[in-house]
């Protein structure tokens, strides 16, 4: 019975101070947001406009292939990824799947205006101006048009790497999931060179190898759907992911970052059940030999 | 010395030249332990236990670990977590492993504090300990560097430049600690010496003293009886095992700690597999960087009590500035537990609840180190940092008040 007064002492103890350094202590460091809004009602977007994918070929055709490659559609990027950041600072992406990637509401604020829509138009100061010009001159019925379009040539499926390479390799690079011991360039580095990267955002923007471990998925999904809500000023645009496009993102990233999660999970079980038998044996001979004493 | 005729390859033979039988009698089966004891007394071998883990986890991560800043953090979170058969199962009973083993010593040490068990004959059993609580912080610390995270990087940077406090800045201490002037490759690859050799070199080698100093003095029982060893050993022996209040340490005594041992590896390994993050802190997986400081920085939770004794005085006091006086304080932390003994000037052998102000005393320190560690955690700012200031000196308070407790209380008995 003593025994059981102190074990309960201590497992109060150990309780509150594990509750004070970790849950009641992070709570405290980092501030909660408003969970993570897929509905993207506060943007300036289609209004409920019905878009026809004929016409927005023609208008995609006349005013975005001149940047930017569809190779669905059989337009090539007109420069390598490279000479592509040069000239714009950052690698404009390929439109071949931003319909199925992208809110639809969100694609047509964007098409808009870009600095807006992706909330970097603090950054867009002395000067500086988006690498993408606004195309608020269109009528709203165009952008539907366009959007539409966008939408029909998507695929209707990606892999979870398909959106993470769509989503966010422009910028980031992911080396674990193509890690080279030998220094060669990985498929997963960045596709901008960090040259230009970092003078188009003011830093390297980070590998995100490891970002499953150091952030965890909640905040990742909060942080992906709106990276001003956690960090304040940040360069990083917010771009627009539908629910599930985020989450393949975020599922890519715990495939590279944290690939033993599933034998963690299968192997802990077996060794508490391993452990619970040892224990159970361990006090019946501890019983059998502690007979004799008293 | 007189020879032995018996072959070496023969049982006879061997039993002569190494007197195995004997060996395991000293050490083992008339190894005495008193019989009045409660699960707290299996902590000891709870902690060689855990300490084993740690060598042996940490020879596997050691095949793999690269000490460079260049390759060390993707050696570690690449090679290692991912790579490698096992790798993270290995690094996560090492990187747990390594915090609960500070869970165990912090009860150990309060067990031996609440039931007297150093002084009186015992004390260079307490000081060995308190020996290998210095040797596995500094082991903790070398440790916490090598996955080069920016936990590592930056709890590396501001603990290294506590040496760089006062006239300590004068000798160059903290240059030659870093091996440089900012923490660097030269500071990673000797932490790696220090983490892998150095330190567990000196702690295998204190564990030895620790036991040894337990054997003269013997261990202290639940109501700190003054056993006859002897004779009730031969009441042992003779088969009196009922009225003896002695136990052998084998297989008696070992039996109740393997016991308490598998409740305390299901304990372990559920963290181990489900609940780590707490040993393993998500910041510590952003690869190191000089140029980004992280919004928070904070030592493991086993350092947070003295680390917030640091922090504690927050404005300058008495013509010095409060830097100056929270490096004191915590340098005084580090090691007024050693001195314990010589702060109790009760004469007599009892546990707490035998000591009616002691007992409050030990109850307030306690609730003291829980504060200052869950505040040594948070952000120094408003009331946090009065809080830490007001138990910053509570903490002081009751080392200074320790002498007079202990007196008052063998005042009250007649012992004084």
């Amino acid at each position: 019975m003593r025994e059981l007064k102190i074990l309960a002492i201590l497992v109060f103890f150990t309780g509150v101070l594990y509750w004070g350094v970790e849950p009641f202590a992070h709570s405290q460091m980092h501030k909660h947001v408003e969970p993570a809004d897929f509905t993207f009602e506060d943007v300036d977007g289609l209004h409920g406009a019905k878009g026809n994918a004929i016409n927005g070929k023609e208008l995609v055709s006349m005013n975005c292939t001149a940047c930017h490659g569809i190779e669905v559609a059989g337009f090539t990027a007109p420069m390598d990824d490279a000479s592509a950041a040069a000239a714009y600072g950052v690698t404009p992406p390929d439109l071949s799947t931003a319909g199925h990637l992208y809110n639809a509401d969100y694609l047509a604020a964007f098409i808009k205006n870009p600095a807006k829509a992706s909330h970097v138009a603090h950054k867009m100061v002395d000067g500086k101006v988006h690498p993408m010009p606004s195309y608020d001159w269109m009528q709203p019925q165009e952008i539907a048009d366009i959007v539409a379009y966008l939408q029909s040539i998507a695929p209707k499926e990606m892999t979870n790497k398909e959106a993470f390479v769509n989503a966010c390799q422009r910028c980031h690079s992911a080396k674990y999931g193509d890690f080279r011991f030998d220094g060669t360039k990985s498929s997963m580095a960045a596709k901008t060179p960090d040259a230009d990267i970092s003078k188009y955002m003011g830093t390297i923007p980070p590998d995100l190898s490891q970002m499953i471990r150091s952030r965890g998925p909640e905040y990742l999904e909060e942080f992906i759907n709106e990276p001003a809500k956690h960090l304040e000023g940040t360069a990083m645009p917010r771009v627009g992911l539908k629910a599930e496009a985020q989450e393949q993102v975020v599922a890519y990233l715990e495939e590279i970052g944290d690939s033993s999660k599933d034998k963690r999970a299968s192997a802990g079980p077996k060794f508490l059940g391993y452990l619970v038998i040892f224990a159970l044996f361990a006090w019946l001979w501890k019983a059998k030999i502690w007979r004799d004493l008293h | 010395m007189a020879l032995i005729n018996e072959s070496f390859f023969s049982a006879e033979g061997l039993e002569k030249r190494l007197a195995g039988k004997k060996f395991w009698k000293v050490m083992m089966t008339e190894y005495w332990i008193p019989k009045d004891i409660n699960f707290l007394w299996a902590l000891g071998v709870v902690l060689a236990t855990t300490f084993s883990i740690l060598i042996i986890s940490g020879i596997f991560l050691l095949m793999y670990y690269k000490p460079d800043t260049a390759l060390a953090f993707d050696s570690v979170n690449y090679t290692i977590m991912q790579e490698v058969s096992y790798g993270w199962l290995f690094r996560h009973m090492h990187g747990v492993a390594a915090s609960v083993v500070f869970l165990i010593i912090y009860i150990h040490m309060f067990t031996g504090i609440y039931y007297g068990s150093y002084k009186k004959g015992r004390e260079m059993i307490w000081i060995s300990g308190m020996l290998l609580f210095v040797t596995f912080s500094a082991e903790g610390f070398s440790g916490y560097m090598l996955p080069w995270g920016q936990m590592s990087y930056w709890a590396a940077a501001v603990i290294t430049n506590l040496f760089a406090g006062g006239s300590l800045e004068a000798w160059g201490l903290v240059e030659w600690i870093r091996g440089g002037f900012t923490v660097g490759d030269a500071t990673l690859t000797r932490f790696f010496m220090l983490h892998v050799f150095l330190i567990p070199v000196v702690i295998i080698g204190v564990i030895v003293l620790h036991f040894y100093t337990l054997r003269i003095p013997h261990v202290n029982n639940q109501i700190s009886d003054d056993i006859d060893y002897d004779a009730e050993a031969e009441k042992y022996l003779a088969g009196n095992k009922r009225e003896s209040k002695v136990i052998p340490f084998w297989p008696v005594f070992l039996s109740k700690d393997f016991a308490v041992l598998g409740i305390f590896l299901i304990f372990y390994f559920y963290l181990v597999f489900f609940n780590f993050e707490f040993a393993m802190d998500p910041v510590n997986f952003d690869p190191a960087n000089s140029m980004k400081t992280p919004t928070h920085i904070y030592p493991e939770w086993y350092f947070l009590w003295s680390y917030e004794t640091l922090r504690g005085p927050f404005f300058d006091m008495f013509g010095m500035k409060a830097g100056d006086i929270g490096l004191m304080i915590f340098g005084l932390a580090q090691v007024i537990f050693v001195v314990f003994p010589f702060l109790d000037k009760d004469p007599d052998v009892l546990p707490a609840h035998k000591r009616p102000k002691f007992f409050i005393w030990f109850w307030v320190m306690i609730v003291d180190l829980l504060v200052l560690s869950v505040y040594g955690k948070l952000p120094p700012i408003g009331a946090n940092s009065w809080i830490g200031f007001t138990f910053t000196a509570l903490f002081l308070l009751l080392w200074v008040s320790l002498p007079f407790v202990t007196k008052s209380d063998a005042k009250a008995r007649g012992a004084l």
